[in-house]
């Protein structure tokens, strides 16, 4: 593929790191020499302003790479290069973007019914702002129109930056100003009109709605077998519409008494096997808070259900029973008729308050981060700021309540039940993270994906209401960054264990990039049961099939595959730091300008490229000595498989 | 007859906590998931099924040490002593705490003092050694050496108190807790010792810890008079900058221009002064000693442009007496001459924290990692940030890696001559200009560079190493205490966080440089000056006046570590120099002219309010009047300029392609300057990330490289020749991957290599008191308290 990045534009670098990973195979190949011009546009370097997230996944998903490559050489273009069934909508000349780094920016706005893209020519090199509409969470006109007749927007996005905007004052008046068009394709669910998702009709090699099948994954755990079984109880969504369809349970606990133990439970989630461990048998089970009420009210089912559990492992006499919340909360849950297990009703049960607190102060705390992040950091007091936000205090809280539920598992050898409220945010986070320290298969990239459709999705984690997809109500209570939290927690364990997941910083940030894209059906919806409702594995594509597309992008280069090693990570602010490459990546000064990873991946490259030399040579070697025989004592272990050492 | 008493008692204190550790025995068996752990630390309990507690740690006492202690005839313990090292006193059954565990657990031993260190010789019998890979020769894992206590504190039940010194009659307490300078820790009970020998030891240890003494009782003038270190071994090819030849190669190899002085070789001049140092070509013989040597400006680096970096010790300004501001300005004109007539003066005193400073943010920095137990460090985890924020150690290692980069800035952009001055001229200007020499130059970010940086900027450049250490415990020297050194290796550190391929050296290194100056054995680190040592070392020979004391540098690393546990110091990620730079000399102004190609418009900034212009003539005018007015006054008002300048001179060089052979800069942001913590965490067992950390990845990578290396070998063998800037290019990174391959890195822990997991159950530590600190309130409508469920079910 020819080399566009002999032109020393930014424009041009970008078209170079997209021509890079069109072809996968380029991409190696051509890194090289990507970097030593353009030092900075590497997947990690990939957000900033002038590289907006979307330049950077949107290479593949605009279709053919030929296509694609001829576009880019056309680095003049003021329009996006659009994805299928994308269409532009509007298109404003002379529109200022005031970029908190470099300043006033004056270009040319476009709006699809996908993203919005700005381009100002006048600066070399040209500067470029795509994001997808998704991202955006409100619309804001600042002020009246100011002396020199401009008016001004500021969009306030979901992935921690605003955007300002001013354009000249519609001399027709009649005429809409082209941010009401981006209001209405911003929110189209507010708004009567599709999510693009179920437009964009990209076809990817794999198709990723099939990454995850329930029935497997329970297989590869080894379930059902003589303690545990697969329900179908739950086939219609009837017990628990916010529940999957299968649904593993103790042996001998028939359906109908499942039914009675959903009564008890809020929502009716009631207590379902999340993980089991291979040697110990002790398990990971997950629900809602049991419907105790003021009055203390009990569920002989209930309660014999979760002795089930614990009879189901041999190894312990004991079971724990983790609430998420701070007591205090689990106790005024009591007054709605929820509550928590009384250690008298439940026998041999140990009840542990985890202390994390609700979706309301998660999403006040993200708010202050992102006062303190964006647009620049305040020199002075950085810590403090930090620490006042208490965004790493509880993401310190959450590790640590997963900690604990991976050491009962592990080191106790005892089965716990998680719950918090409805079982569908905190508790999600920690039976996910605990699994991933207990269960090396959740560290690989596919492993990682079938945790996140198992955990997540598919336990109804409520991602339309905790993200609110193309509404325009950004007040709703219902919002919070609760998966962005778990993201957050997940990057703190492989900073801790750079070696264990086969992962990197990019996938991570990918997945939460697109969680608010709008371009994958992946995240839509709130349930199971509202995923098959609205055909999403018919009508839209998932995010896997787009990331299972190109792993090498994903792929950490010092995954070592520690086979069956539990990871513990340290839960001490002391090795706890603020993710910088997705909080503060907007911020140009904070972006390296060579990610170490680079030099990984030519150490890896240039391995394989000696092994394929000796392989050659090898084989040369023995082509000549085959006719005299004498010399074929040579070792023959030239071919050194890329082996780990654990 | 004492002997046997310990060994009673210590049956007892074993039966005592028989339920604690039979019960962890029986845990450890459980965990069958990670047999091999459990083999190992069951052998670690002792074969015969955990009869005893078996010490948690390594002595440096070797087995057939402990042989021959166990015959009858001999009473006494003793580690092995070094050359010209006495014991001084001893007690036996002194308890050691291990140190990450409330309960009381211990370890039974002989607890000596020694004229070198503090010395815990187990009671029990040493495990193998397979966990020592990163041995220390001088000192083992429970010795202090005497120069590296930091505190001394007395304890009895819930009380501590400071030790201070003098004389405790009569007195003792029941437990001692030593804090390192190193940070380790170390919690004693005296309390089942005969009561004799606890009080001796007690005394002796704060007596010859913490009392005045004389430079001459420092343990390296009895070691050394006792070892014979020969010459050429020494010397290796550090530079040692104490000849002319080492001064003159190092102006000529980054082309300087200027004078080599060596009038003061036998410190004719003034002992104060270097033996050899440099000077502007325009300073006359009588200028050297006009003011002792304050106010003479010191060369240190020249830039290629021609421009060169000095630094000076500032004259105190007497009013009346006009004398020092002419001569002053006649030495700027020196400096000025140098390089297009054109100097910055920067005066250290006013803009960066003084000596006192760094050190009180130190003593209150240095305490979040001291940790006596995990109580008190998991609530001390609640306010970590701000704690770190208040005590300021981080702001003033960015302050000076800032003014760094300032001074950079001159010299890269403006090329203009630089000279750094403040009182003595030895503290910050040291820091500030070694950190500018290794922004600038790639050579001092190699191994070796880096400690003739050390020897040219800090020892032959009069670093009063000696007080500001402290090590004599002199009352009159108090004041003059403070980590400058440690100072500018943090800085270092940061650089080297930020651009890791850019350094052949590790972070080990650093780490191990930094406890390196508490150990009284290396010349480097003995003496205030180069008069001081010359004449110190003279004295102290045993062979006449003729040759003086022969003693180790601290860069003979093999008197610290063998080879193997030095190929830890070296960086596997170090991008070599391309193959095409045979010279220094040829590949330096190519290399840097790269980095010149800054945007145009940073050319075209005027001068500074304050610098000089170019123009000769308008030389003498400035210099009278604006140059030494910018210098007295305090540049206060300066300073939000030349921040934002540095700000716009760091992003211009950000947008550049990054040459790890080029200009470095370090970001100084917030978040980009951490804690280093690898020194600060790892004697911290509740913080060691097992399986983890760097050298997770660092395994892999040596790995990967020895790979690369055996493929290459093939293929050398095969008589192909390939063209490539790896080959023999990392000779030590197979070993160091063999070294770190030795163990599967699941078992090494952050901590790695200054602690072994080896003996550390695997159980998680677990935060205690979680929540208290967490004080969601004064929230609009107290969100702490309401339902997830935002409003009224609402489901799409």
């Amino acid at each position: 593929m020819e080399k566009s990045g002999s032109i020393d534009s930014l424009g041009s670098k970008q078209s170079s790191s997209r021509q890079a990973s069109v072809d996968s195979l380029s991409s190696t190949s051509t890194s090289r020499s990507d970097r030593s011009t353009h030092a900075a546009k590497t997947p990690y370097a990939m957000s900033s302003d002038n590289v907006s997230t979307s330049t950077e996944f949107s290479p593949e998903l605009r279709g053919r790479p030929k296509a694609a490559a001829k576009v880019l050489r056309d680095s003049n273009k003021e329009e996006p290069q659009l994805l299928p069934k994308e269409s532009v909508q509007d298109m404003a000349k002379d529109v200022t973007y005031i970029c908190p780094y470099i300043g006033a920016l004056r270009g040319t706005l476009t709006v699809t019914n996908y993203r919005l893209f700005f381009r100002c020519m006048d600066r070399e090199p040209a500067f470029v702002l795509d994001l997808p509409l998704g991202v955006v969470s409100r619309v804001e006109k600042i002020g009246g129109a100011s002396s020199r007749g401009e008016v001004s927007y500021g969009l306030v996005c979901k992935d921690i930056r605003n955007l300002r905007f001013a354009h000249k004052q519609m001399e027709d008046s009649l005429r809409k100003s082209i941010f009401e068009i981006l209001m209405k394709f911003a929110f189209p669910v507010s708004n009567g009109l599709p999510i693009f998702a179920f437009e964009y009709g990209q076809v990817y090699p794999e198709n990723g709605w099939k990454v995850y099948d329930a029935q497997a994954e329970y297989k590869r755990q080894g379930i059902p077998n003589e303690s545990w079984r697969i329900t179908k109880v739950n086939d219609h969504y009837e017990v628990c519409d916010t529940y999957p369809s299968n649904l593993v349970v103790p042996v001998n606990i028939p359906d109908e008494e499942l039914k009675r133990v959903a009564a008890f439970r809020a929502k009716g989630r009631i207590p379902v096997l999340s993980w089991i461990h291979p040697e110990s048998q002790a398990t990971v089970t997950r629900c809602s808070q049991p419907m105790v009420g003021v009055n203390g009210k009990r569920s002989k089912d209930d309660e014999k259900y979760l002795q089930a559990i614990m009879d189901a492992n041999a190894q312990s006499h004991k079971l724990f029973i983790f609430d998420a919340r701070p007591s205090v909360n689990a106790a005024a849950n009591k007054m709605k008729g929820g509550g928590y297990e009384s250690e008298d009703a439940y026998q041999n049960a140990e009840l542990v308050f985890l202390d994390i607190h609700n979706i309301h102060v998660m999403r006040e705390s993200l708010r202050k981060l992102k006062e303190v992040v964006y647009p620049n950091i305040e020199e002075s007091h950085w810590l403090s700021n930090l620490e006042s936000t208490h965004w790493l205090e509880h993401i310190k809280l959450i590790l640590a309540g997963a900690l604990r539920i991976a050491d009962k598992v592990e080191s106790g050898k005892t089965s716990v039940v998680v719950h918090c409220s409805d079982g569908w945010d905190r508790t999600a986070q920690l039976t996910s993270l605990a699994m991933l320290m207990l269960d090396g298969h959740y560290r690989t990239i596919r492993g990682f994906q079938v945790l996140l459709e198992k955990e997540w999705l598919s336990f109804g984690h409520r991602f339309q209401l905790r993200i609110g997809h193309g509404d325009k109500n950004h007040t709703d209570a219902d919002r919070s960054p609760v998966f962005l939290q778990f993201i957050d927690c997940v990057w703190q364990i492989t900073r801790q264990f750079p070696a264990a997941f086969e992962f990197n910083e990019y996938f991570l940030v990918t997945i939460l990039d697109h969680m608010y894209s709008c371009l994958f059906g992946t995240f839509m919806c709130n349930s199971e049961q509202q995923r098959v409702k609205e055909e999403l594995p018919k009508k839209t594509v998932s995010l896997w099939a787009y990331i299972n597309s190109q792993l090498e992008e994903f792929t950490n280069p010092l995954y070592v595959n520690y086979s069956n090693h539990v990871l513990f990570p340290v839960v001490s602010m002391r090795h706890l730091e603020l993710w910088v490459g997705y909080y503060i990546r907007w911020n140009p000064r904070m972006r390296p300008q060579e990610p170490v990873h680079q030099r990984y991946k030519e150490l890896l490259a240039k391995r394989a490229e000696l092994q394929k030399r000796v392989e050659e040579l090898q084989r040369d070697v023995t082509n000549r000595s085959a006719s005299s025989t004498e010399r074929a004592g040579s070792p023959t272990r030239s071919i050194t498989p890329v082996q780990t050492f654990v | 007859m004492r002997m046997f008493d310990g060994r009673v008692l210590l049956k007892q204190v074993i039966l005592l906590f028989w339920p604690l550790i039979s019960t962890w025995v029986q845990g450890a068996e459980k965990i069958d998931s990670c047999q091999l752990q459990v083999l190992e630390m069951l052998s670690s309990l002792g074969s015969a099924g955990g009869k005893s507690a078996k010490p948690s740690f390594v002595s440096y006492v070797t087995p057939e040490e402990i042989k021959s202690e166990k015959e009858p005839s001999r009473k006494e313990k003793h580690p092995d002593l070094l050359p010209g090292e006495v014991v001084f006193c001893s007690a036996s059954t002194v308890l050691k705490y291990t140190q990450d565990d409330l309960s009381q657990r211990g370890v039974f031993g002989v607890l000596l003092c020694t004229n070198f260190r503090v010395s815990f010789v187990s009671d029990e019998e040493p495990t193998e050694e397979m966990g020592q890979l990163f041995k220390n020769k001088l000192y083992g894992e429970n010795d202090i050496p005497l120069s590296c206590v930091d505190n001394i504190y007395g304890g009895s039940e819930d009380k501590r108190k400071l030790i201070t010194g003098g004389l405790v009659k009569n007195k003792y307490p029941s437990k001692m807790i030593i804090h390192c300078k190193d940070l380790r820790v170390f919690q004693f009970s005296l309390s089942f010792s005969k009561e004799e020998d606890a009080k001796k030891i007690f005394q002796g240890i704060v007596h010859h810890c913490l009392e005045p003494k004389s430079l001459r009782c420092l343990f390296a003038f009895s070691y050394c008079e006792n070892t014979s270190y020969p010459e050429a071994q020494r010397k290796k090819q550090t530079v040692m900058f104490d000849s002319v030849e080492d001064w003159t190669q190092d102006m000529k190899r980054t082309k300087g221009n200027c004078r080599v002085v060596s009038e003061n070789s036998n410190f004719e001049l003034s002992p104060k002064l270097p033996q050899y140092f440099i000077v502007p070509k325009n300073v006359s013989d009588e200028d050297l000693t006009k003011y002792q040597g304050k106010g003479l400006p010191m060369w240190c680096w020249s830039h290629h442009s021609g421009c060169a970096l000095f630094k000076t010790a500032s004259i105190p300004l007497v009013q009346e007496d006009n004398v020092p501001q002419t001569y002053m300005e006649k030495m700027l004109t020196a400096v000025a001459h140098n390089h297009l007539y054109s100097v910055k003066t920067e005066d250290l005193s006013d803009t960066l924290p003084t000596v006192q400073d760094i050190l009180l943010s130190y003593n209150k920095f240095k305490q979040f990692f001291l940790i006596d137990n995990t109580t008190e460090f998991w609530m001390s985890d609640m306010k970590w940030f701000s704690s770190l924020d208040n005590c300021g150690w981080l702001d003033i290692i960015r302050q000076c890696l800032q003014k760094a980069v300032e001074v950079v800035e001159s010299l890269e952009k403006e090329n203009t001559n630089v000279l750094i001055m403040e009182e003595g001229g030895s503290d910050l200007c040291c820091v500030v200009s070694s950190l500018v020499q290794l922004m600038l130059d790639p050579y001092y970010r190699t191994l070796l560079g880096f400690q003739s940086l050390v020897q040219k900027e800090w020892v032959a450049g009069g670093h009063a190493f000696l007080d500001r250490s402290n090590h004599l415990h002199l009352k009159d020297k108090v004041e003059s205490q403070s980590p400058v050194f440690l100072l500018f290796l943090e800085c270092v550190w940061q650089l080297q966080q930020q651009h890791g391929p850019a350094f052949q050296f590790s972070e080990t290194y650093l780490t191990v440089l930094s406890d390196s100056v508490h150990v009284p054995v290396f010349t480097t680190f003995l003496f205030n000056n180069d008069g001081h040592r010359d004449s110190l070392l003279r004295a102290e020979s045993p062979h006449t006046q003729r040759s003086p004391l022969n003693c180790p540098t601290v860069w003979d690393w093999s008197v610290q570590f063998d080879c193997k546990a030095q190929d830890l110091f070296t960086n596997p990620l170090y991008t070599e120099k391309p193959k095409q730079d045979t010279s220094v000399r040829k590949s330096y102004r190519p290399r840097h002219l790269r980095q010149l190609s800054l945007p145009s418009s940073a050319f075209k900034t005027p001068p500074k309010k304050g610098f000089f212009k170019d123009e000769a003539d308008n030389l003498k005018k400035i210099l009278g009047v604006k140059r030494l007015s910018r210098w007295m006054l305090s540049p206060s008002s300066d300073s939000p300029q030349t921040s934002s300048s540095v700000r716009e001179f760091y992003e211009a060089w950000q947008t550049k392609p990054l040459d790890y052979h080029g200009l470095l800069l370090p970001c100084l942001d917030g978040p980009s300057i951490r804690v280093w913590m690898q020194r600060y965490l790892r004697w911290i067992h509740d913080v060691q990330i097992l399986g983890g950390g760097p050298v997770a990845m660092l395994s892999k990578v040596s790995e990967i490289l020895g790979e690369v290396q055996e493929l290459q070998r093939q293929l050398d063998r095969h008589g192909c020749t390939l063209t490539s800037n790896h080959k023999g290019a990392r000779p030590r990174a197979k070993t160091a991957a063999a070294v770190i391959a030795a163990r599967s890195s699941v078992r090494l822990s952050s901590s790695f290599p200054f602690v072994t997991s080896r003996n550390w159950a695997f159980k998680p530590a677990i935060p205690t008191s979680l929540l208290q600190s967490l004080m969601v309130t004064g929230m609009p409508g107290n969100l702490a308290d309401r339902e997830d469920d935002g409003g009224p079910e609402s489901l799409v």
